[in-house]
Order: structure tokens, then C-alpha cells, then sequence
């Protein structure tokens, strides 16, 4: 099998896995997510254990697999470099916790719902994509003025 | 404690750290459901197992929408403020590099200092946000 099949095959089985997890531990229930936030209301605390259950296997799975010089399928592990706590980390966490706590949906919850085909989930995602995307475009006009005034070699 | 479920929750939080660690060991990636989607738009890259990634969660959910839809809820928040909480969590996730999935169960799993401050701000950021609704009676 080629490199790249057994790494489409590998993403299939781990979205898989990931779907059935978020579906069956009540993530894709935005009514269930909302009550995990709501810390000083009717306070409903299973998404704390999704957490513990995943970190808990993955922490796990990760120094396992990190053992390898490479993964299975690929000539590199692209896993991020450690970097600095900055502003730019935490104010777009902060925007993404207001919006989760407004809609009950993060990116996974809400891409596996899709196909309920509810008019909200739509909205949601699609909003979700431009949001994305404008940052993107925004980000990368930042960086070409200083492109510009580097020098060349 | 209404709707408390201990064990659905536990066994799903397992079967998502299997699915992390499988993309790992074989694709050396990050199992971030927000860096898999941006890598789809354009500039696309590596577009074979990001498709396979993200067209096996939604066929999980064409499943369950099939066999147990009850699996899948809808959102109390109105059209206007779902585009809003949308583009908020489009925004965030691209500024912050990251979402539940590639900050609080990947990052946190391998330690690192910057997913765990991520998850931390987004948990603070969304009970925050709860209790100010519950505070004003709802949304609008």
C-alpha cells in the first residue's frame, strides 16, 4: 500500500473514531455543552470527564507513539514547536469562548451535526468558515509589507 | 446536576483520545478539527487525508442522524446570534491556532504551555458568557 492511501485510511479510521466519541458522549448535544458552562447554574459536569478520558488515552498514545522516529505513513511528525503564550493565543481564545458559550457548538460538534440538516448548524458552520478564512486573508496581508522590505538574496 | 452522564461521557472522551492517537501514529498530525478544516480552504494542502478526516465525522453523524438522531441536538441560540457565535468561534480558532480539539485534548495531552493557557481562556471565556446570558435572561 502506498504512503499516502495508508494515510488517507488512517484519517478515515481516526474521524471515525472521533465522531462516534463526540456523538456518544453528548458533545453534538449543544443543550449538554451549555450546561457544562454553566458552572454557577444548574452545573452539569460530564464534559469535564470527555476531557479526562481523552486526555487520559492521548497522553498516553502520544508518548507511545512519539517513541518513533517518524509516524507510520509519513516522513515527519507535524506536531507544533513549543511557543510563546502571546496575546494573538489568547485573545482568539477568548473570542472562541464567547461564541461556544452563545452557540453550545465548537468546530467538531458542530461539523458532526451537519447532518442533521438544521438551519442553525448551517449558519453556524458556514459563519464558522468565513471567519476562518477572512482571519486568514487578514493575516497574510500583515505579512507581505514586511516581505517586501526584506532583503533579497 | 440534571443531566449528568457519567459513563457515555467517559467511554466518548476514550474512543476521541483513540482517534487522536491514531492520526499521530500514523499521519503525525494533530487531531485539531479546526487545523484539519483550515488546511481544506484555500490555499489547500494535503487535501486526501484531511477529506478522509473530516468526511468520516460527518458520515458519523449522517449515521446517527439515520439510527439515533436523539444523538444530536440543535441549538437554543437564534439564526442571527448561531452566524455570530460562528463567526466568533471562525475568528478565534484561526487567531488562537486552535479549538476543544487541537488545544484541549491534544495540547493538554502532550503538556504544552500554550494549549494549556488556550483551553483555560476559552473554558473562562465560555462560562463567562453562560452566566452573563442566564443573567439577562437569554439571548435577544
Amino acid at each position: 500500500m502506498t504512503a499516502a492511501r495508508l494515510r488517507a485510511l488512517g484519517a478515515i479510521a481516526a474521524g471515525l473514531l472521533f465522531g462516534a466519541g463526540l456523538l456518544l458522549s453528548g458533545m453534538t448535544r449543544p443543550a449538554k455543552v451549555l450546561g457544562f458552562l454553566d458552572v454557577f447554574g444548574d452545573w452539569d459536569p460530564s464534559l469535564l470527564l470527555v476531557m479526562a478520558g481523552a486526555i487520559g488515552v492521548h497522553a498516553l498514545g502520544y508518548r507511545l507513539v512519539r517513541r518513533r522516529a517518524v509516524p507510520l505513513a509519513d516522513v515527519r511528525f507535524w506536531v507544533p514547536e513549543r511557543g510563546a503564550i502571546d496575546a494573538r493565543l489568547l485573545f482568539g481564545s477568548a473570542l472562541f469562548g464567547v461564541g461556544w458559550g452563545l452557540a453550545g457548538y465548537c468546530p467538531g460538534p458542530a461539523l458532526v451535526s451537519l447532518a442533521s440538516a438544521a438551519p442553525g448548524v448551517l449558519v453556524f458552520v458556514l459563519a464558522l468558515i468565513l471567519g476562518s478564512k477572512l482571519t486568514a486573508a487578514l493575516g497574510e496581508r500583515e505579512v507581505r509589507p514586511s516581505e517586501a522590505t526584506a532583503p533579497r538574496v | 446536576m440534571a443531566d449528568f452522564s457519567p459513563w457515555p461521557a467517559l467511554a466518548g472522551g476514550v474512543l476521541i483520545g483513540c482517534a487522536a492517537t491514531v492520526l499521530l501514529w500514523v499521519n503525525g498530525r494533530i487531531a485539531g478539527i479546526c487545523g484539519v478544516l483550515a488546511g481544506l480552504l484555500p490555499p489547500r494542502s494535503d487535501w486526501l487525508w484531511r477529506t478522509g478526516f473530516l468526511g468520516a465525522l460527518l458520515f458519523t453523524g449522517l449515521l446517527a442522524a439515520l439510527v439515533f438522531p436523539e444523538a444530536i441536538g440543535a441549538s437554543p441560540a437564534s439564526l442571527p446570534w448561531l452566524a455570530v457565535a460562528g463567526l466568533l468561534v471562525g475568528v478565534g480558532t484561526r487567531l488562537g491556532n486552535g479549538c476543544t480539539s487541537g488545544h484541549g485534548v491534544c495540547g493538554i495531552s502532550r503538556l504544552s504551555p500554550r494549549s494549556i493557557a488556550a483551553t483555560a481562556t476559552f473554558v473562562g471565556f465560555g462560562v463567562l458568557t453562560v452566566a452573563l446570558v442566564r443573567t439577562f435572561g437569554g439571548l435577544p
